[in-house]
């Protein structure tokens, strides 16, 4: 027995990372090597065919560079083991979260430039078969539109008119934004797709709202996710974001066939989410945040940092590898991050 | 490596103000001109001989040291009116905005002031950025009524790059200067400046140092014309407006002209710093090309910071065009014999080798294990010619260095560029061999990822004891059979060494005793006991695993069946090693290949890179021994399949087709209905590509079921030596959908691919479904 953890203490040790290694340089390369080979091809939907999500390189650069508006944010929802088979409530959910407007319930639309007026007809079965409440409808029209006369599932809007010359305009504008009219869904939330992965039911979106999604009822709290990293941020705090960024990192490079290494994304993300909030990699993050003069003249912008270092009386202690690539010195890393000292004798 | 080495252990930056400059500064420079009819520099101008000197033979009139060995001296010029340094102006306007116009005090209260001091100080101990809370006080800082004396403020403009505008009146430099001298010491924290390195008013030149020119070395044509630098005719520029500026504003000129001349040489000065500034027009040559200046000379990747200080060029380099060589190691590199002599290694002589650098240098520097140099103790260098080299020989002693030819065993750096991660530099072992390539071994192209169409590879040579010994125990190839990037092997068997390994080892396969011992003795592995019996693949390959080694894994040519058989797989892909010995499976990529290696991944992590090392040479070189017993070729006949094949084929297409059709048919009928959230049309499409998409599936696993283990082609494509069976089934059977942007092909002509199919056409073929082989040639 012993003799085994000795074996396996020694496999361990030799696994391990050694001291001085240049951990952030290899997982730099481990990740931006596979990067030069991944394509702009996005072609491959994940998953769910009905939405389109950006993958591949274009997606890994909106990662790194911790954008504020990622091109497609989309959610997936999963539901408590009490709910996640019933095709019902989920589809209620469905319906709460995704965008409906009052366009999609409609029957009958006529604008009558004769009466100067719009009248609709709202559709009883397309209502039941959202789950939608008639009357929240109504109330919801109610207080968008003043001029309204509700006449059961008939209704008829007339526009403000305030300059005769414009009414048709006003009427068309009216119309646009009848049908326009939001009746049902959650903020920044788009288009819904009902899946069956397996033997429950899931909720695919367009747009993400993690926040609000995340306080409804019956949702898994543990299991529903965002790609939006800032809002996991927000919402959830930086160790769930440093954890989506390694997940959607991760998920991305798999996709394109790639194989690295878990613990280089880990580094990256961990980099990134040091400071308490998620920082970019690049001029605006991490590299443009270096103590270094020097390493951030080399970088970008080298004369606004030249002459901020000046005025600001910077001082630059040569702790970084590039300030002593640029002074010609050895650099300290690896085997120049250690020194001899002599020890006296006696 | 003598004498003590010093260590810069800190860089601090900081303005220079005008005092320091002078000081610094050998020569005040006024006269515009360069040289004098004679050819000769003339003194006070910016050709200065105090300035330094870059002609051999020459001395400096400053130090005394000969040209090359001056680093070269500052001048100086008096501006005869202060001018705004362009890098400021930004920093300057926001100064002002944020000072008082009457006190210079920074319009902040003092319970403020308080705060922001304790702040800014926590940053600076902290080493942090304070560039954020300076923002905020600049912010802040705008007011319109100072605290402190209760003067109204006017609002301060900039007009991009120099101008700073009060209200509607445009301020001078010299009023910037005095509005800044106004600033008292104690609030310089407040808008970012270092008391101790810089004043505000420092921003505003009264003085500009003139660099040495070294800095700017005037080049000679072949015509002997004299080409200067262009900062050189930047700072005749500066010169001659200074000195109109002067002479006008002593002659009493009136303030118009004073003025124009006056903004004339901010002009000038705000040029001669960066030549980029946006709101100038750029300075141009006389050619029109525009003059690069200071900050063009510093910025990008042509500038001294990339190019010249984070890169550099080295000797002791080559670089020539590769090719293979399978039976050096792949710890090696075959170097040309014409570098081998061009680069040197340093050797410090000694008593015990002595005698050895003798025959270097007798051997000359063009016979091979020659020498080039001898460096004497006293650091003069000396060639070693045909001619002199008796002479060298007698006068070498121990304490000597001799630069000789480059060796067998020795350790160079080798490299292909791009050089995307660690494995694209490695440490190889020199083997010098005749011709004018680098060889290498087939194994270390993956992780160059090189190929022999022509590439180029460089080499370099260490110098240094040190450099040798830390590069041959982290950088050495075998070090690097692991890549850090998923922990799996990148340098591997390939191609071949994986068609061999199978052919060697497949079920079936034996040799007479006669075939194995040749096979053995090729791979240069020791000769087994003769036993008189014929010997299978599998007791061959045997030979190189370790004896203590087990194993059980599936081949690359694993069929993934539902249920596995094990042991009794048909395709013989359930590898088992017992103690060293195959007992089932077929060697394929799976065992040794680059990217995927599993036994050769389980040798590196129990056995260390030795024996790693040992084995892919030894394995890879038998793999091609018996690739070679057996013989191994591929053409178009192995992509033939008989004519019941083909009719399969063309039947599942036709109908593949008529399905199409139908959708299509049922798309313009609208008895299509759409998936959610898609339209109609896109319905249509993914519907479309699907059938299609089965349909070359299925034509190809028509085509696979007639191809046999026999057949080369696929050997190649199931042990994952090259192609893949999408390739053969595409030359055999269907070529398929052809997609762009994950879409069928819809563009070319308004409304067809093609001008031979009909408008708005979106059939099969219409849209890029190419239903014949490669073999068959492509319709139309």
């Amino acid at each position: 027995m012993d003799e085994l953890v000795k074996e396996i203490k020694k496999a361990n040790q030799r696994a391990g990372v050694e001291n001085g290694e240049a951990v952030g340089t290899v997982a730099a390369q481990s990740v931006g090597e596979p990067g030069t080979q991944m394509t702009m091809r996005t072609f491959h939907y994940a998953g769910v065919a009905e939405l389109n999500v950006t993958l591949g390189l274009p997606r890994l650069i909106e990662i790194v560079d911790a954008r504020k508006k990622i091109s497609t944010p989309t959610m997936g929802i999963y539901f408590d083991e009490e709910y996640s088979a019933d095709e019902e409530f989920v589809r209620r959910i469905a319906n709460r979260i995704g965008k409906i407007i009052l366009n999609d319930i409609l029957k009958d639309f006529n604008v009558n430039y004769a009466n100067m007026n719009l009248s609709i007809e709202i559709d009883e079965e397309k209502i039941a078969d959202k789950r939608l409440d008639y009357d929240e409808i109504i109330a919801k029209i109610e207080k968008a539109f003043k001029k309204v006369d509700i006449d059961k599932n008939l209704l008829s809007f007339e526009p403000t008119i305030s300059d005769p010359k414009h009414a048709i305009r006003e009427l068309r504008l009216l119309a646009d934004k009848v049908r326009d009219l939001q009746i049902s869904g959650v903020k920044n939330i788009g288009k819904v797709v009902i899946r069956k992965e397996g033997p429950e039911w899931a909720i695919h979106t367009e747009g993400s709202n993690l926040g609000a999604v995340l306080k409804m009822e019956g949702v898994n709290k543990t299991r529903t996710s965002t790609n939006d990293i800032h809002e996991v941020e927000k919402v959830l705090g930086v160790e769930a974001a440093r954890n989506a960024i390694i997940h959607e990192a991760q998920s991305t490079m798999e996709e394109q066939g790639l194989t690295v290494d878990v613990r280089h994304i880990m580094l990256v993300a961990d980099m990134m989410t040091a400071d308490g909030k998620v920082k970019s990699i690049g001029r605006h993050g991490i590299s443009g945040e270096k103590a270094s003069v020097l390493a951030r003249a080399s970088f970008e912008e080298t004369g606004k940092h030249l002459l901020r270092a000046s005025i600001r009386g910077e001082v630059d202690h040569l702790t970084g590898i590039i300030e002593n690539i640029i002074i010609g010195q050895p650099i300290p890393l690896g085997t120049g991050s250690v020194g001899v000292v002599m020890k006296d004798k006696k | 490596m003598k004498g003590i080495l010093k260590k810069i252990s800190e860089i601090d930056f900081g303005l220079m103000s005008p005092e320091n400059i002078r000081k610094m500064s050998v020569t005040k420079i006024v006269t515009p001109d360069t040289y004098d009819e004679d050819g000769y520099p003339i003194e006070a101008g910016l050709m200065d001989p105090r300035l330094g000197v870059i002609d051999p033979g020459l001395r400096c009139r400053s130090c005394g040291s000969k040209g090359g060995d001056c680093q070269g001296h500052f001048g100086h010029i008096n501006l005869a009116r202060p001018v705004i340094h362009v890098g400021f102006a930004d920093t300057i306007h926001k100064i002002l905005r944020s000072t008082c116009k009457d006190c210079g005090q920074v319009l902040l209260t003092e319970s403020e002031k308080v705060d922001y001091k304790e702040k800014i100080e926590t940053l600076i101990r902290n080493e942090e950025s304070i560039t954020g809370i300076i923002k905020e006080i600049y912010a802040v800082a705008r007011r319109d009524k100072c605290p402190s004396c209760g003067e109204e403020q006017e609002d301060v403009k900039i007009d991009k790059p120099v101008s700073i505008v009060e209200g509607n009146y445009k301020l001078t430099a010299s009023e910037v200067r005095e509005r800044l001298e106004a600033i008292p010491e104690d609030d310089y924290v407040y808008v970012g400046i270092n008391h101790e390195v810089a004043k505000p008013e420092w921003m505003v030149l009264t003085v500009l140092p003139v660099p040495p020119v070294t800095v700017r070395p005037s080049i000679t044509l072949e015509t002997g014309e004299r080409s200067e630098d262009d900062l050189t005719h930047k700072l005749v520029d500066i010169l001659r407006i200074n000195q109109r500026l002067k002479e006008n504003m002593e002659a009493g000129a009136p303030q118009l002209i004073v003025e124009d001349l006056w903004e004339l040489l901010q002009y000038h000065v705000t040029t001669y710093f960066d030549n980029e500034a946006s709101g100038v027009p750029p300075a141009r040559h006389r050619s029109g090309r525009p003059l690069k200046t200071l900050a063009q000379r510093l910025k990008g990747k042509e500038g001294r910071f990339r190019s010249n200080l984070s890169g550099k060029r080295v000797n002791f380099s080559a670089r020539t065009v590769i090719s293979p060589d399978p039976n050096i190691s792949i710890n090696e590199v075959g170097v040309p014999e014409m570098i081998a002599t061009e680069v040197t290694v340093p050797v410090f002589v000694t008593e015990w080798n002595i005698e050895k650098m003798k025959e270097y240098i007798m051997n000359g520097p063009k016979k091979h294990p020659g020498a080039n140099y001898v460096i004497r103790p006293d650091d003069r260098k000396i060639r070693v010619y045909d001619e002199t080299k008796e002479t060298v020989i007698e006068k070498l002693e121990p304490g000597f260095v001799v630069e000789r030819h480059l060796m067998d065993g020795d350790v160079v750096l080798f490299n292909r560029q791009p050089s995307l991660h660690r494995m694209s530099m490695m440490a190889h072992e020199v083997k010098v061999l005749p011709y004018k390539t680098f060889r290498l071994n087939l194994c270390v192209c993956p992780p160059y990822n090189a190929d022999f169409d022509g590439d180029e590879m460089n080499m370099h040579v260490f110098q240094t004891e040190e450099s040798r010994a830390e590069a041959k125990s982290l950088m050495r190839v075998q070090e690097h059979i692991l890549s850090p990037r998923f922990g799996g092997p990148i340098i591997g068997g390939i191609h071949d060494h994986i068609s061999g390994a199978y052919l060697l080892t497949r079920e079936g396969s034996v040799f007479s005793e006669e075939d194995v011992f040749q096979m053995v003795k090729r791979a240069r592995m020791p000769l087994p006991k003769a036993t008189g019996e014929d010997w299978t693949g599998k007791q061959v390959f045997s030979l190189l695993l370790p004896n203590d080694l087990n194993m059980v894994y599936r081949a690359e040519i694993c069929r993934k069946c539902d249920e596995c058989l094990k042991l009794e797989c048909k395709n013989d892909a359930y590898v088992v090693i017992e103690n060293g010995q195959i007992k089932s499976g077929a060697m394929d990529e799976k065992a040794y290949g680059a990217f995927s290696g599993k036994i050769l991944d389980s040798i590196v992590k129990e056995y260390g890179t030795d024996k790693a090392r040992e084995f892919l040479d030894t394995s890879t070189k038998l793999a091609i021994a018996g690739i070679m017993k057996r013989g191994f070729t591929t053409s178009t006949a192995d992509e033939e399949i008989p004519k019941e094949a083909k009719d399969r084929i063309e039947q599942l297409l036709a109908n593949a087709e008529q399905k199409v059709e139908q959708l299509i048919e049922a798309y313009h009928n609208e008895e299509l209905e759409a998936l959610p959230g898609r339209s109609l049309r896109e319905t249509l499409e993914m519907k479309i590509m699907q059938v299609l998409g089965e349909a070359r599936d299925k034509s190809g696993e028509i085509a696979e079921s007639y191809f046999g283990m026999e057949n080369h082609a696929v050997i190649m494509a199931l042990t994952g030596a090259r192609g893949s069976m999408l390739n053969l089934t595409q030359i055999a059977a269907c070529v398929g959908q052809q997609s762009v942007r994950g879409g069928r092909i819809e563009r070319g002509y308004s409304n067809r691919t093609l001008p031979h199919f009909y408008v708005g056409e979106m059939g099969a073929k219409a849209s890029g479904f190419v239903h014949s082989s490669y073999k068959k040639g492509l319709d139309p």
